[in-house]
């Protein structure tokens, strides 16, 4: 765009440097500069995008069982998008399709139980859930836990783990979810570890590790920690607050310990 | 005590007052979730036409919320000014109404009624009311407040400067804390969101704001908002606190969820004011509240959610506030679908607010999950600016990089200044000029990077 007479640029541009937050926009008299509307409306766009795009749970089962693991795709008791957003107590609970495609596996007791969900963002789910199983396999190979077949859930929110885990009687659940997306991150991932689910646990019961992407915190390290907290959940047979993750201390010059396996 | 109306060929009966103030509440998704809306838009509106007929002497007979297992109930019942009340206690619920838009109801008429409005009584009518009346109403009262500035006057709006980073990051807060206060903002309050909970890094961004503050006298204070025990623990070790904040809800268990009570809310007071860091007042607390905490907390007792917001203001009320907002779109879709119920719902706690006599201000915001975007915001910051809004936020460039939020921007209030004839706090508009960030008529002067301020951070300042 072409120098504007019409807009006072701002003289500490260079502010910006020290802060991912939209400073120094400069203004056409109160308003902000053309530029600065369209690169938000821009970002919003792409926020809502992320919110509303459609899961397509059969190219999620693709990619899942491109890594070597089984799958099983479920759905939420909310039937739509809009009652997913209004009703969250409906995306918290399995249909009864989805109790019936679990039937299958209930009671096969694996040490965890993997769940992956649309939440608030299917763009973050595909762009990133594949990727961290990925690297996350490899811990799970390193300590040879068990996993049964990986959950695709449509429609889902966190807790909806719980009743996928106490069906198939996992030790623990790990929920690969959505993050409610924001203007600068429409694609993180929300990873939610949950030890002896079922329904009814509280939000005080789980370990969250947040802003799982390329720009946030990186798949292997979220895998690291993830088996960080997985391991002293089922040793310690708790998760919640008072499992506190000090995986930081084992990082080695700020990265985790590649896996020893895998 | 049952209340029955008739509505064109349709008969009405509800169980008690509860459920009568539910039905009768603008729609919105919260209440729906709750399953305690009108089942029908004629059954919405035979709950205020039942409703109007109601006495306001009824809400002090029977409590929504039980008096024996809530102190919030015990809070409202046992303080209540019955003196004030007396200048009303004949009228129902729509002579109210109608008394409020009169010319009767005047500026110091509405500041001597407040300690004998309930929450209730506040909410009850605003469900009478259009988006018009709240505005009107609201205008006329009159809430001033002091801690190193006065908030509140006729013709002024404030603004808090939330200069929130991710990570904490100091260079990356003070940043923007320059860039909002050389858009004129910041006289409500500097007020960071943290992200860490840790005390050492609470207190090294207290000392930040408090540096800043000192060293160019600025005449406003700073906040960091963090639990109250935290902030009573952080004064504990000698670290500048000038307002103490804390999120507060309509029940007690709404507010046990957040971990607090009462007593504790005292507490920080006490602690708040042994500082007597405040040079024109004692103003120390910062509150926020926002429809359907006391649902989300399991907390709500079958209480619309309107109602209980309403409620908080009663909490607040006894700690004088300096400023307290309603965050109004942040809690999501399922409490607020839309646009419309943003604007609705801000409007009616703005009104509530300055009815009972709290200064209330509005965090206008929204989610990117909720059906709303920033011309939904334009409209309800324009008319709460109209309403005389206590304060709004200014966030850079609207986007919130560390809530995940979209607020009002510096640029907002520029525009909200222009378009309403807003000023600032007096003191802090004199301190803008004596900065030469702006002219005499409160409008930005053209800036170079000469700005004194920018000397705080010379390696990026040119």
């Amino acid at each position: 765009m072409t120098k504007d007479a019409y807009v006072i640029e701002d003289a500490w541009a260079k502010l910006g440097r020290a802060t991912p937050a939209r400073i120094a926009l400069g203004r056409a008299g109160a308003g902000l500069p053309t530029r600065e509307v369209l690169r938000f409306a821009l970002a919003h766009a792409q926020a809502r995008d992320a919110v509303h795009s459609p899961f397509d749970p059969e190219a999620m089962a693709r990619d899942v069982a491109g890594l070597g693991f089984e799958t099983v795709a479920v759905t939420s008791a909310a039937p739509a998008r809009e009652a997913y957003l209004r009703r969250p107590d409906l995306g918290r609970r399995l249909s009864e399709e989805g109790r019936a495609a679990l039937a299958p596996f209930a009671g096969t007791a694996p040490d965890l139980a993997i769940v992956i969900a649309d939440g608030l963002s299917s763009t973050a789910a595909h762009a990133q859930a594949p990727a961290f199983l990925a690297a996350f396999k490899a811990r799970i190979a390193e300590e040879g836990w068990s996993t049964g077949p990986v959950v695709i859930a449509s429609e889902a929110r966190v807790a909806l783990g719980d009743e996928a885990g106490e069906i198939l009687g996992a030790r623990a659940v790990v929920m690969l979810i959505g993050e409610r997306p924001g203007l600068s991150s429409p694609d993180s991932l929300g990873l939610y570890l949950t030890f002896a689910p079922k329904v009814g646990r509280t939000d005080a019961e789980r370990n969250c590790i947040s802003n799982v992407r390329g720009a946030g915190l990186s798949h292997e390290h979220a895998a690291f920690k993830l088996a960080w907290l997985l391991k002293e959940a089922l040793a310690r047979r708790l998760t919640g607050v008072s499992l506190k993750d000090e995986s930081d201390l084992l990082l080695i010059a700020g990265h985790p310990p590649a896996p020893r396996i895998g | 005590m049952v209340y029955r109306q008739l509505a064109g060929s349709n008969s009405y009966a509800f169980r008690d007052l509860k459920e009568l103030m539910a039905k009768a509440t603008p729609v919105r998704s919260g209440d729906m979730l709750a399953g305690i809306a009108a089942s029908s838009a004629e059954e919405n509106i035979a709950a205020r036409m039942c409703l109007a007929d109601v006495p306001l002497k009824a809400f002090l007979g029977e409590a929504l919320v039980p008096y024996e297992i809530d102190e919030v109930t015990r809070l409202i019942v046992d303080s209540h000014d019955g003196a004030a009340f007396m200048a009303v206690a004949h009228m129902t619920v729509g002579d109210f109404r109608d008394f409020l838009l009169s010319d009767a109801a005047d500026a110091p008429t509405l500041a001597a009624l407040a300690p004998g409005i309930t929450p209730e009584m506040a909410a009850a009518v605003s469900k009478l009311m259009r988006n018009q009346d709240l505005i009107a109403v609201a205008k006329k009262c009159r809430v001033v407040t002091k801690f190193r500035n006065t908030i509140g006057l006729p013709g002024t709006m404030a603004v808090r400067l939330q200069p929130n980073h991710p990570t904490d990051d100091a260079a990356g807060i003070t940043a923007s804390i320059l860039d909002g206060l050389l858009y004129g903002c910041g006289d409500a309050v500097i007020g960071i969101n943290p992200a860490s909970d840790s005390v050492p890094v609470l207190a090294e961004l207290l000392k930040l704001v408090d540096d800043i503050i000192q060293r160019f006298e600025i005449p406003t204070q700073s906040c960091v908002l963090t639990h109250v025990t935290t902030s009573t623990e952080v004064i504990a070790r000698g670290v500048p606190v000038d307002l103490v904040f804390q999120s507060v809800a309509g029940t007690q268990g709404a507010n046990s969820s957040f971990g607090i009570s009462l007593a504790t809310l005292q507490e920080g007071y006490e602690a708040a004011l042994s500082l007597k860091r405040g040079t024109l007042g004692e103003n120390v607390m910062y509150f926020e509240t926002g429809q359907g905490s006391a649902l989300s907390a399991g907390a709500h007792h079958g209480v619309d959610q309107q109602t209980l917001e309403a409620r908080a203001y009663a909490v607040a009320r006894p700690f004088k506030p300096l400023l307290v907002n309603t965050v109004v779109g942040f809690i999501g879709p399922e409490y607020l679908y839309d646009g419309k119920q943003i604007i609705r719902a801000g409007l009616e706690d703005h009104f509530c607010g300055k009815l009972m006599g709290v200064p209330l201000g509005c965090d206008v915001c929204y989610t990117n999950h909720a059906e709303a975007d920033q011309n939904d915001m334009d409209t309800l910051m324009t008319l709460l600016g109209a309403a005389g809004v206590t304060y709004i936020m200014g966030i850079p460039g609207s986007d919130d990089v560390m809530l995940n939020y979209q607020s009002t921007s510096f640029h907002d209030q520029l525009y909200l200044r222009d378009v309403l004839e807003l000023k600032r706090a007096p003191e802090f508009e004199a301190w803008l000029q004596s900065m030469g960030i702006t002219g005499p008529d409160g409008r930005l002067k053209p800036q170079g990077a000469a700005n004194r301020l920018l000397s705080v951070m010379p390696n990026l300042a040119a």
